[in-house]
């Protein structure tokens, strides 16, 4: 059951990333990662991650997503068009891509044995207690430090964005 | 019987009375609006217009279904889809009662208690953001398309009081299952006063309930934070080249939003289906007291009615009532039906504030809400969670 | 029919491949694509799946600090996302265009 849900989702996400890069509307490859996101909650979920399966989909497939889909609108993108030099990078650089996951699989399945499988429930530690307990004691000073990026990132994005007033 | 059959079985009860309560409030909306505005409502349609909800489904299901010519076809198809998707789902982590055993079944009046229960609402309710700004830019209208921004954009700024207002009852309860947080409001304070998070101590959440049915209304799309799908401001904002199923779609969409809204309020704030006093003091007796005194009173004014029809309705309907506070009485009944009543009252309030501010206020202006939502709402959510959380920290 | 030799669970090599293959698909379209937005979403693609990589490999050592880590990548991505979208805006309204081989003028 648990390798049935995780091959569902896992070709979901490869499906939606696929979507993602070969769609030529923006709209439908912002919509596509949505879909990425999604199944990758699910599977953060499988893993025992029910707070960073929740806070996927509040921040990334909420907030983020939701801010590219407006800016998408706002500024009316249409399709994109492909030229020849594309196509011969396309050539090229595939194969290459396609070495690159096959290098990695193979270190993957050579480093970690086939046993260790993934049970849903067994990893009880991703609760939302636990993961305040550590971020509070051991990461402190990472989460304020994010505080002051947050608001760094707030003040840059308005000031970038706002209208001159003349 | 196993888990998978008892749920499927659970899960189709619930679905059933969500729609037969969403498609009555909205009667109950157009009774109470009419009485507000001294008129009378629906009547036509069955006994009091209590048909009316099927006269509106066959219409909008018989309704000629068109598809613009100029529309993105795949993105005006899925966006009512998203909408209604996102809007029902929330439903299935919200308790209705506590753990009740129907002969050798035990089971919990709810259909799955997440450990995370209060983070998947908030998470499905900014997805429900996609259907609407979807529904606007698939059109291709102008009007579509700035009542979806402007809609989406209201929903997005109100999340942020919305959060910091449910995160303040979250500090004093500490836990964020459903189950849990309302376990944690039972019993009374002195005896008498019931422990919910609005009266509870170290900071009773008065600001935090206010704050979050206010966030509610805007993240609903209600009135006065209706501008961007009102009739009469941009010819209907993001649903206007919607028709018959597609159109009902958003509309379901917007009352099981309401709905959800009104359940999480009751069970962060009022105390779920706790009662309003001990069992000692009689709090066993109060619906039936209440369906008791509401069957005497239709079979009164019965006895001589105002209109002819009523000679028939009114007596029916007292019986229903005398049943139906009968039945309260039966020990094994009472024990599922009492929390039940607790919580269907609470949310029925919550609901019927609603639609009594729908025809009491006026809207807001666009540039008014967001002012309102960042200026005024968005410190004073700060603050509450800041004195709540010293609060906590001190005691 | 034959049952097919699905195991009961997925081992955790199958998530790391898929983090692997979700983050070429990344790259691919951060090289391939020429709308700027486009590009920008297949960084949000490969910020993703190294999420799913410290997820998966928080299981394996049964601590959570991978769940703490992907919350910080998070944060960050959402800082990231918010600049770098207002960018964007800024370049469009100076170029009124999307494509990143237009904008071109401090090259040779």
């Amino acid at each position: 059951m648990d390798a049935i849900l995780f091959l569902l989702f896992a070709a979901i996400a490869v499906v939606c990333a696929i979507n993602l890069v070969l769609q030529s509307h923006p709209i439908s490859s912002a919509l596509s990662l949505v879909g990425v996101m999604g199944s990758l909650a699910v599977l953060y979920l499988l893993l025992g991650g029910e707070f960073i399966a929740m806070a996927q989909l509040i921040v990334y497939a909420g907030a983020i997503m939701v801010l590219f889909i407006f800016v998408i609108m706002l500024l009316n993108a249409g399709t994109e068009l492909k030229t020849k030099r594309h196509l011969w990078g396309m050539y090229a650089g595939v194969p290459l891509l396609l070495a690159l996951v096959g290098v990695v699989g193979y270190i993957v399945h050579d480093v970690l044995p086939a046993s260790g499988a993934v049970v849903f429930g067994s990893f009880q530690h991703g609760n939302p207690e636990d993961i305040g307990k550590n971020l509070f004691v051991n990461y402190l000073l990472p989460f304020e430090v994010t505080s002051v990026l947050i608001l760094v990132a707030i003040v840059g994005a308005i000031v970038l964005a706002r209208k001159e007033v003349d | 019987m196993n888990f998978l059959v008892l749920s499927l079985i659970k899960a189709a009860l619930v679905a059933f009375v969500l729609m037969t309560t969403l498609a009555y409030l909205q009667w109950i909306e157009r009774k109470v609006i009419a009485h507000i505005q001294l008129r009378v409502g629906p009547r036509r349609v069955g006994p009091h217009g209590l048909l009316q909800p099927l006269a509106d489904v066959i219409k909008l299901l018989t309704k000629e279904d068109m598809l613009p010519s100029h529309v993105n076809k795949v993105f005006y198809f899925i966006a009512p889809f998203i909408a209604v998707f996102f809007a029902l789902i929330a439903i299935s982590v919200i308790p209705f009662g506590g753990d009740i055993s129907i002969g050798p079944i035990k089971t919990a009046m709810q259909l799955t208690d997440l450990n995370i229960g209060v983070l998947f609402i908030l998470g499905l309710s900014g997805m429900g953001v996609y259907g609407v700004a979807l529904a606007g830019w698939a059109s291709n209208n102008k009007y579509a398309l700035l009542g979806g921004l402007r809609s989406s954009a209201q929903m997005i700024s109100y999340e942020l009081p919305m959060a910091m207002a449910i995160a303040a009852p979250l500090l004093m309860l500490n836990t964020l299952s459903f189950r849990q947080l309302v376990d944690a409001q039972g019993g009374f304070y002195f005896g008498i006063i019931p422990r919910w998070t609005i009266f509870q101590g170290p900071f009773p959440q008065v600001v935090s309930f206010l704050l979050f049915v206010i966030a509610a209304f805007a993240e609903t799309n209600r009135v006065p934070f209706d501008l961007p799908e009102a009739e009469n401001e941009l010819v209907a904002g993001f649903h206007t080249e919607y028709s018959s199923m597609k159109f009902a779609a958003f509309f379901m969409a917007e009352y099981a939003n309401m709905v959800t809204v009104s359940c999480v309020a009751t069970l962060l704030f009022l105390g779920g289906w706790q009662p309003l006093f001990p069992a000692e003091y009689g709090s066993k007796f109060i619906p039936t007291l209440i369906f008791f005194f509401g069957g005497a009173i239709c079979l009164y004014h019965g006895a001589n009615p105002v209109r002819a029809f009523d000679r028939i309705t009114l007596p029916v309907a007292g019986v229903v009532f005398l049943g139906i506070g009968a039945a309260f009485l039966i020990p094994i009944v009472a024990t599922i039906l009492l929390p039940l009543f607790w919580f269907s009252a609470k949310v029925g309030v919550i609901l019927f504030l609603y639609i009594w501010i729908r025809g009491t206020l006026p809207r807001f202006r666009y540039d008014q809400l967001m002012n309102f939502a960042w200026t005024f709402m968005f410190p004073v959510a700060i603050a509450n969670l800041f004195i709540t959380g010293l609060l906590v920290a001190l005691t | 029919m034959p049952p097919l030799p699905i195991p009961e669970a997925a081992p955790l090599s199958w998530y790391l491949i898929l983090s692997a293959i979700l983050f070429v698909l990344g790259v691919a379209g951060f090289l391939f694509r020429r709308n700027i937005i486009t590009v920008f979403m297949s960084i949000e693609l490969m910020l993703n799946a190294v999420n799913l990589s410290f997820v998966s490999f928080s299981y394996k050592l049964k601590q959570n600090d991978g769940h703490i880590f992907s919350f910080f990548v998070m944060v960050v991505a959402a800082a990231e996302a918010a600049v770098g979208l207002a960018i964007i805006l800024t370049v469009f309204k100076n170029r009124q265009t999307l494509e990143i081989d237009e904008v071109s003028s401090l090259k040779n």
